[in-house]
This record gives structure tokens, C-alpha cells and sequence, in this order.
């Protein structure tokens, strides 16, 4: 290629823009291109403490999958978790929302159970552990209550 | 009595040139939104406004992020949280300085340039020679601009979000001792899809400012700036800093607005 021509300047611009544009929203907004393989599962909290979409959903400290989706059900909140297909979570896990650090953001932790039986697609998780109120644990150890 | 004249000939000249500012924006949207769309001008501009920036854009941004590694790092480990060096970056560089630092560079190295050809264009009455060839002046000078300047400015603020990230790790990372991991997946964690989009939106609207206030002052150089050499020197001078004012403010606006 002797002579750089127009569409080729062209091209070349586009092509860098644009994969910079994709790593931003993939990489930093994560943004899911294929859907992203998986399944779903809900879990049903009597307070969700401010978990929202796109918070990460941990095992043993590894991070697994995403939060996708925190709605309100019987005035309860329902949040829906997206999980890669080769994980497998068990029928008596127990989902709980945690605090990273004291003031960090909040996230859900999936703690493992022992039952041979898998919880299927769709399925529901159905031991669930709402996040420790700090406020409300120190008032109680002010007041004495503790 | 005299004076209140003045003042009232003052108050009309700029409601009028403001008039034809907005209406000027109006007529290169319409022609915009009307095919056909000269393609080879647009690839042209494109590789004027957008290809021929790269390297200002890549050599502003790397220096943009290094020294936010530096002066965030040592802002950071005051409170002892280094850690979200990252995510300092990262939301900075993305949300405001991206934007911004891209915006004001495309207009001082293409704005310029631009308010400078039509003007030039005007005075020596090639407009006029192609509004007499039948051909329309919006269609073959403005809206070429003002689609490349809408192409360019997202991409090039995304290279320059991408590469100031890199350079903040440069220093942050290799220098001040901060973990690969730590940037990233703290940038990762606190980055959030709506904060790229407003990075998107406000590039997109400083493309239209700045093609819109470059064509506008050379398009009408003649007639507001003055004649000859001057007035195009003149034209160019405002088009310029009227560009990066407006750059600024509009970006007031648009983070209030997005907030």
C-alpha cells in the first residue's frame, strides 16, 4: 500500500474510534454483546440495602456473575441474578447482601449448600439474608441493647 | 438622545446576529436531514476533523491521564485510599476532561481551520460562485462539517478516555507503585454504563457546537466580521473563542442536566 489514500485514512480512524469506543462500554460499562451465555435465578429479600443492577454476585470471594434486575414483588424485593451455565447453585444456598469494606458498595454474597438438588433456571433461591443495618446496630449498642 | 440610539442600534445588531445564528443552525439541520449528503466532502472531513487529530488527541490525553495519576494519587494518599486511583481516573477522564480537553483541541486545530475556508471562500465569492452554479452552499460546505464533526468527536473523546486511562496507569501503576488490578477492577466496579453515555452525549453536542459556531462565523464573514483579510482573521479569532466559551458553558449545562 503505496499511496495513503482517503478511505483508507478514513478506515483507519474509524476502526481505532470505535475500538475505543467498545472497550470503554465493554470493559469499564459492562455492556454484554452476546447476551452473555447463562441462566437466571431469583432471590427474594425483605430489604435489598441499596443492591442494584450491575452489582456483582460473589462465591468465596470470587466474583461469579451480575445483579440484573432489583424489583419490587409483595413489597418485597425481588432481585434477579445472571450466572455463567457451568455454575451450579445448589437448592439450600444461601443468598445474603454485603457491605465491601465499611462504607464500600453493596453486593451479593452466594454462601453454598450441601443438597444434591440444583436449583433449575428460573428457579429461586430460598434462603436469603438481608444486609446488617449498621445504623441500627450501633444505636443498639449505644442504647445498651446489646 | 444619541446615546440611547447607540444603545438601541447595539441591542437590535445583536438580537439580529443572534437571530441568524440560530437560524443558520436550523438550515444546516434541514439540509442535513434532506439526502443527498456529499459523501466524498464527508470522508474528506472526516479525515480533516477526525484522522488528522489523532495525534494532538493522543498525545493530549496521555498527558491529561498521567498527570491525573499524579496529582490523584497524591490527593488520594492523603486519605489513605490510593486504591481508588482507578476509579478517580476513570470517572474524570470520562465524564468531564474526555469531553471537554477533546472538544477544545478539535476546535483550535479543525475549527479554526474551517471558519478560516469559508471564510476565505466568502470573501474571494466562491460561495457565490456556487450558489450561481446551482449548487447549495449548506449541502456542499456546512453539512459535511457538521456530520464529521457528529462522526469524530465521540471517537475521538473515546481514544482519549482510553488512552489517558493507560497513561494514569503509566504513572499510577509502573511508577507509584498502585496494583494492575486494583485500577482496573476498582475503575470497572465504579464505572457505570450511563457515565459513558454522558460521556457520548456531551461530545455529541460539542460537534454540534463546534461545527455549528465554525461555519456560522466563516459563512458569514463578510457580512458581520468586516471585508478582506481582516474580517476572515477576525471571523476566524471568534469563531474560535466563541467555540471553546460555549464548550464550557454548554458543559455546565449538560452535567447539571445529567446529574
Amino acid at each position: 500500500m503505496k499511496k495513503f489514500d482517503l478511505e483508507l485514512a478514513v478506515g483507519v480512524f474509524m476502526i481505532l474510534g470505535i475500538v475505543c469506543l467498545g472497550y470503554l462500554s465493554i470493559k469499564l460499562g459492562k455492556m454484554e454483546v452476546l447476551g452473555g451465555e447463562g441462566y437466571e435465578i431469583q432471590a427474594v429479600f425483605s430489604n435489598s440495602g441499596g443492591l442494584k443492577a450491575g452489582s456483582s454476585v460473589v462465591i468465596a470471594g470470587v466474583e461469579v456473575g451480575r445483579v440484573k434486575e432489583v424489583a419490587l414483588e409483595d413489597y418485597r424485593a425481588r432481585v434477579v441474578l445472571h450466572l455463567p451455565s457451568h455454575l451450579k447453585i445448589q437448592e439450600d444456598a444461601i443468598a445474603s447482601v454485603k457491605t465491601k469494606g465499611l462504607i464500600g458498595e453493596k453486593y451479593l454474597e452466594i454462601t453454598p449448600g450441601g443438597a444434591d438438588k440444583i436449583i433449575p433456571p428460573e428457579g429461586r433461591i430460598r434462603d436469603t439474608q438481608s444486609p446488617v443495618d449498621l445504623e441500627e446496630l450501633i444505636s443498639s449498642y449505644v442504647f445498651g441493647k446489646l | 438622545m444619541n446615546a440611547v440610539r447607540k444603545l438601541g442600534t447595539y441591542t437590535l445588531g445583536h438580537l439580529y446576529r443572534m437571530g441568524t445564528m440560530g437560524l443558520f443552525l436550523v438550515r444546516m439541520l434541514v439540509y442535513t436531514v434532506i439526502p443527498p449528503v456529499k459523501f466524498t466532502r464527508l470522508l474528506r472531513q472526516i479525515r480533516f476533523i477526525g484522522f488528522q487529530s489523532l495525534l494532538v488527541i493522543f498525545l493530549t490525553g496521555a498527558f491529561s491521564g498521567m498527570v491525573l495519576g499524579f496529582q490523584g494519587f497524591y490527593t488520594l494518599s492523603r486519605f489513605g485510599s490510593e486504591a481508588f486511583l482507578g476509579p478517580m481516573v476513570g470517572l474524570s477522564l470520562i465524564k468531564e476532561l474526555g469531553p471537554v480537553i477533546t472538544a477544545l483541541m478539535v476546535t483550535g486545530r479543525a475549527g479554526s481551520a474551517i471558519a478560516a475556508e469559508i471564510g476565505i471562500m466568502r470573501i474571494s465569492e466562491q460561495v457565490d460562485a456556487l450558489e450561481l452554479m446551482g449548487l447549495n452552499p449548506y449541502r456542499y460546505l456546512m453539512v459535511p462539517n457538521f456530520l464529521a464533526a457528529l462522526i469524530c468527536l465521540p471517537l475521538l473523546t473515546a481514544l482519549f478516555d482510553v488512552v489517558g486511562i493507560f497513561g494514569g496507569y503509566m504513572i499510577g501503576g509502573k511508577l507509584l507503585g498502585v496494583g494492575s488490578g486494583t485500577y482496573f477492577m476498582e475503575m470497572a466496579n465504579y464505572v457505570e454504563m450511563s457515565d459513558i453515555m454522558e460521556g457520548v452525549y456531551k461530545s455529541l453536542s460539542f460537534g454540534i457546537i463546534i461545527s455549528w459556531v465554525c461555519c456560522f462565523k466563516g459563512f458569514y464573514a463578510s457580512i458581520f466580521t468586516g471585508f478582506g483579510a481582516e474580517g476572515v482573521s477576525k471571523a476566524t479569532t471568534q469563531a474560535v473563542v466563541l467555540s471553546s466559551v460555549l464548550i464550557l458553558v454548554w458543559d455546565y449545562f449538560m452535567t447539571s442536566l445529567l446529574f
